[in-house]
C-alpha cells in the first residue's frame, strides 16, 4: 500500500475574474521508503503541491482533490486538530530558504525541544539530550556548542541542517524537501544530499524531493515526476526518464543541461515562456512551445497516457506510437 | 546615552519624591507667595526654584510632577501597546478578511484627526480628570502601534519558519503570540519609548487646557495653566514646568533614537 496517495489534486487562487490554476489535476503516490523527485521550472506548481498536501495553502487558495490520503487515512475528512497532529509527526518538511526557516528569536535548542515536546514529550533533560543527538545525526560539528546559539549565528548550510534536524525530530515516515539545496553552495549541496539520503535509508523514510535541478534528481530519486504549468507531464522511473524521455518537455529539459551541451556555444532551450493565468492554451499546455506540435495538440488537452512503463501527457510520445 | 542618564534621574525623582522634595507639593507658605528662585531663606524656608502665586514650593511640585508624568507615560503607553499589538496581530493574520478592513479603516479614521483634537474629544466624552486623560492619550496613540505591528507581522508571516511552526502543529494563537510577536518586538519597543514622550506632552497639553489633572495636583501642564497670568511678572512660575516637560520629552526621544539604532536590523551595517 502506498504511504501517500494523491488523486486529482487541484489548487486554484482567485485572480481577477477567473482563477490561477497553480496545480492542475495532479495524481501520484509515494510508497514507504521510496525516493520520489518532483522537477519543473519556477512556477510549475511543485511547491504548492507540497504545501497543499500539508494543509498549508491559505485562503483565498482553494484545494480540491478526489483523494488525499496518508497511510490509508483520508486527510480531507479528518478533523483539523487530528490532521495537524498527524502531519507534524508523520510528515516532515524542509523549506527552501534556510535563513528564514528558523525563528530568529529563539535558540536552536529551544526550537528543537519545542518540536520534540509537541510530539514526544519527556522531561527537559531528556528533550535536551534528544536535541543534541539530532544535531549529531545531521552531522553538525561541535553540536554541544551549537545548541545554545541563535539562528543568525549559523551559516546557511548549518541552518539547513538544523531544519533537517527539526523535520526528523519526530521520526516522520515521509519527508518533503522543497528545494533543499537551492540556497546552498555547490559543495554544501552535495553534503546536504548525501545527508538526506543517509537519513532516508537509516530511518527508511519516504522522501519527496522537490527541485529544479535534474542532476540532483538523477543522483537520488527512484521515480521522477516532471511538472509543467501545474500539470504532471511525465512520470517515470529515474533511469528510464533520463535514457528515454517520452514527453517533449522532458526532452527539452534534458537537452538544456550543461552536461549535454559540451562544446556548444549556447545551451539548447525552448522558445517562449510558461503560460500564466490569462494565456493558458485550450489544447496541450506545451503546444505554443513544443517543437513537435500538431493540429490535435492545439485543439484538445491530452490526458496522461501509459507509455511503456512511464506515464506521459502527450498524444505523440517520443519513441512510441501516437495515442488514439 | 545622555537620554538614559536623564531618564535614570527622572525615575529616581519619581520613586523617591517624598524623600527628595524639600516640602509637600501642596503646602502653602502664605507669606512667601511668588518668590523668585534664590538660595536666601525667607522666613526660615529656602525656595531654590521660587514659589507659585499661592506660596507652594515649585521645586517640590516639579519633583512630584515627575511621578505623575511617568505614571501617565506608563499607563497610556501600556494600554495603547497592548491594544495595538492585539489589533495589529489580528489585522496581520486575517489579512484580506473583514477583520483587517474594519481594524485598519478605523485606524485610518483616527489618524485623519489631529491627535490633540481627538484627545480633547475623548476627554469631553469621558469627563476631565487625570485617569480619563490617560485613556484619551492611549486611544490617540493606538493607530501607530496597530499599523506598526501589522507591518511587522506581515513581514514575518512571509518567512518560512512560520510555515514550519504551523506544520509542527501550532495553532493561530500560538503562532501569533509565541512565534511571530517576539520577532516584531524591536520596532515596538522603539515606538513605545517614543510614545512615552508624546504621552507626557499630550498629558501636559490636556492639563494646560484644564482637561487633565485637576488642581491642586502638581501636574506640569496644569502648573503651566494656573500660572499663565503671571507670565509677564514672574517668569519662573511658567518657565520651570515648561523646562521640566522639555527635558523629559527630550530624554525619552534620545533614548528612543538610541534604542532604534541598537534594535533596528535595517540600520545595522
Amino acid at each position: 500500500m502506498s504511504l501517500l496517495e494523491v488523486g486529482r489534486l487541484t489548487v486554484e487562487f482567485p485572480a481577477g475574474d477567473g482563477a490561477l490554476v497553480a496545480v492542475d489535476d495532479v495524481s501520484f503516490s509515494v510508497a514507504a521508503g521510496e525516493v520520489v523527485g518532483i522537477v519543473g521550472e519556477s512556477g510549475s506548481g511543485k511547491s504548492v503541491t507540497a504545501l497543499s498536501l500539508l494543509g498549508l495553502v491559505d485562503e483565498p487558495g482553494r484545494v480540491r482533490a478526489d483523494r488525499l490520503a496518508f497511510a490509508g487515512r483520508d486527510l480531507q475528512t479528518m478533523a483539523e486538530r487530528e490532521r495537524r497532529r498527524l502531519l507534524g509527526g508523520e510528515i516532515g518538511m524542509i523549506f527552501q530558504d534556510p535563513m528564514t526557516s528558523l525563528n530568529p528569536s529563539f535558540t536552536v535548542a529551544f526550537q528543537l525541544m519545542e518540536a520534540i515536546a509537541l510530539h514526544e514529550g519527556g522531561s527537559r533533560r531528556e528533550r535536551r539530550a534528544r536535541a543534541l543527538q539530532l544535531l549529531k545525526d545531521v552531522e553538525i560539528a561541535d553540536a554541544e556548542r551549537r545548541l545554545d546559539v541563535f539562528p543568525h549565528q549559523l551559516s546557511g548550510g548549518m541552518s539547513q541542517r538544523v531544519m533537517v534536524a527539526m523535520a526528523i525530530a519526530c521520526n516522520p515516515r515521509l519527508l518533503i524537501a522543497d528545494e533543499p539545496t537551492t540556497a546552498l553552495d555547490v559543495t554544501v549541496q552535495a553534503q546536504m544530499l548525501a545527508l538526506l539520503l543517509r537519513l532516508q535509508r537509516e530511518r527508511s523514510m519516504a522522501l519527496v524531493l522537490i527541485t529544479h535541478d535534474l542532476g540532483v534528481v538523477a543522483e537520488v530519486a527512484q521515480r521522477v515526476l516532471v511538472m509543467y504549468a501545474g500539470q504532471i507531464v511525465e512520470s517515470a522511473a529515474s533511469a528510464e526518464l533520463f535514457a528515454a524521455p517520452r514527453h517533449p518537455y522532458t526532452e527539452a529539459l534534458l537537452a538544456s543541461l550543461p552536461e549535454r551541451n559540451a562544446g556548444n556555444r549556447r545551451l539548447a532551450s525552448l522558445p517562449g515562456v510558461v503560460p500564466g493565468a490569462y494565456d493558458r492554451p485550450r489544447g496541450c499546455l506545451l503546444s505554443p512551445r513544443c517543437p513537435y506540435v500538431r493540429e490535435r495538440c492545439r485543439a484538445s488537452r491530452p490526458p496522461l497516457f501509459d507509455v511503456g512503463t512511464s506515464l506521459a501527457r502527450c498524444y505523440y510520445p517520443l519513441g512510441a506510437e501516437p495515442r488514439p | 546615552m545622555l537620554g538614559l542618564v536623564v531618564l535614570g534621574l527622572l525615575v529616581f525623582c519619581a520613586l523617591f519624591a517624598d524623600v527628595i522634595a524639600p516640602y509637600s507639593p501642596s503646602e502653602q507658605f502664605r507669606d512667601a507667595a511668588l518668590r523668585p528662585p534664590s538660595l536666601a531663606p525667607v522666613g526660615g524656608h529656602v525656595f531654590i526654584l521660587g514659589t507659585d502665586p499661592v506660596g507652594r514650593d515649585i521645586l517640590s511640585r516639579l519633583i512630584h510632577g515627575t511621578r505623575l508624568s511617568l505614571v501617565i507615560g506608563i499607563v497610556a503607553v501600556g494600554l495603547s501597546l497592548t491594544g495595538g499589538v492585539v489589533l495589529g496581530l489580528v489585522a496581520g493574520f486575517w489579512r484580506g478578511r473583514v477583520a483587517e478592513y474594519v481594524v485598519m479603516r478605523l485606524m485610518d479614521v483616527m489618524l485623519a484627526l489631529p491627535s490633540l483634537l481627538l484627545a480633547v474629544a475623548v476627554v469631553a466624552v469621558l469627563g476631565p480628570g487625570l485617569a480619563n486623560a490617560m485613556y484619551a492619550i492611549a486611544i490617540v496613540m493606538l493607530p501607530h502601534f496597530v499599523r506598526l505591528t501589522r507591518g511587522a507581522v506581515l513581514g514575518e508571516l512571509a518567512k518560512e519558519y512560520v510555515q514550519a511552526s504551523r506544520l509542527a502543529g501550532a495553532g493561530t494563537a500560538r503562532l501569533m503570540f509565541d512565534t511571530v510577536l517576539p520577532n516584531c518586538a524591536a520596532p515596538l519597543i522603539v515606538q513605545a519609548t517614543l510614545g512615552f514622550s508624546s504621552a507626557i506632552l499630550d498629558a501636559a497639553a490636556l492639563g494646560f487646557l484644564g482637561l487633565g489633572a485637576q488642581p491642586p495636583t502638581p501636574e506640569w501642564g496644569s502648573m503651566l495653566a494656573s500660572a499663565l497670568e503671571f507670565i509677564q511678572s514672574a517668569w519662573w512660575v511658567v518657565t520651570l514646568p515648561g523646562l521640566a516637560i522639555l527635558v523629559t520629552v527630550l530624554a525619552f526621544n534620545l533614548t528612543g533614537d538610541g534604542l532604534r539604532d541598537a534594535l533596528d536590523p535595517r540600520l545595522k551595517r
